[in-house]
């Protein structure tokens, strides 16, 4: 996973399966990273996981709540067809929004920010 | 075509990943779709989490625990197992309501039995308190292609 600070917008992309065991490391790794900056907003860069189950709508919700409390919102960008498939099922489309690509959502975050 | 397939692991997280490959493989030579691939390596992933965070607690260290799978098909009928000699399961019913968890400090989302059931055609629970859980799920693939 890398993670990069982009003004209020803590972007991170994530990678492989986000199943119990992944979902355990980015949580440390996100929940790290977006305390220790001043960022309001997260984005998820999902276009290079290849599968999620119901631990990693745990996880995606867990992160949406910490950017709540400051206020800010959580984006997940480019998810393959799988993934939106659960993501839709999952009910977790009500609360977090989703965009096709990173652009996008940075620019639903309010815009490119410099 | 028919085969089967029977396996055992240790209880451990990482081990997620091989149920669901081995599942994978064992289906692929039925030609599935792309769709029908993701459906049943997910449902299969939510039985195995189930079997080693809740069945066993997160305790599953080495040789004291396992998670058994058993798979066969009938033509085009895929049969999967899921099976743990865990703490078992209370209320079976409850269990599997969408959003319950007995976990919440752990971000459980409580979903994973509505996940199992929307991605198969069956979902069967059994469970006995201290004895262990077993989940058998079906599913039916399209046509051959
Ligand atoms: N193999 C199992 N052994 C014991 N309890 C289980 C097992 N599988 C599921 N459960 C119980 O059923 C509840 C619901 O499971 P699930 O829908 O997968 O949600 P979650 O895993 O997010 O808690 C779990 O919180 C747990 O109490
Ligand atoms: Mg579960």
């Amino acid at each position: 996973m890398q993670i990069n600070i982009n003004g209020k917008v803590l972007f991170a992309t994530l990678d492989g399966e986000l199943d119990y065991h992944m979902a355990e490391k980015f949580r440390t790794q996100l929940d790290a990273a977006f305390e220790k900056s001043a960022c309001r907003h997260i984005l998820l860069d999902m276009s290079d996981v290849s599968f999620m189950d119901s631990s990693g709508i745990g996880m995606v919700i867990g992160r949406y709540k910490k950017a709540e409390l400051r206020g800010g919102r959580l984006v997940l960008a480019g998810m393959s067809e799988s993934l939106a498939k659960l993501y839709e099922m999952s009910g977790l489309s009500k609360i977090v929004s989703r965009a096709a690509t990173n652009e996008a959502a940075i620019s639903m975050l309010g815009g490119p920010l410099v | 075509m028919t085969n089967k397939v029977k396996f055992e692991f240790a209880a451990i997280p990482e081990n997620a990943a091989l149920a669901r490959v081995v599942v994978a493989a064992f289906i692929t030579p039925l030609d599935p779709s792309v769709g029908e691939i993701s459906d049943i390596k997910t449902a299969v992933s939510e039985a195995v989490t189930n079997a080693i965070i809740h069945g066993y607690n997160g305790n599953g260290n080495g040789n004291e625990t396992a998670v058994t799978i058993s798979m066969h098909n009938v033509s085009r009928q895929i049969h999967i197992e899921v099976s743990d000699s865990g703490v078992g399961i209370e209320n079976i019913a409850s269990a599997m309501e969408p959003l319950f968890t007995t976990k919440p400090e752990m971000e459980r989302s409580g979903l994973g039995f509505t996940v199992m059931e929307s991605f198969m055609d069956t979902v069967e629970v059994t469970s006995r308190p201290n004895e262990g859980t077993t989940i058998k799920m079906v599913k039916q693939l399209a046509g051959e292609r």
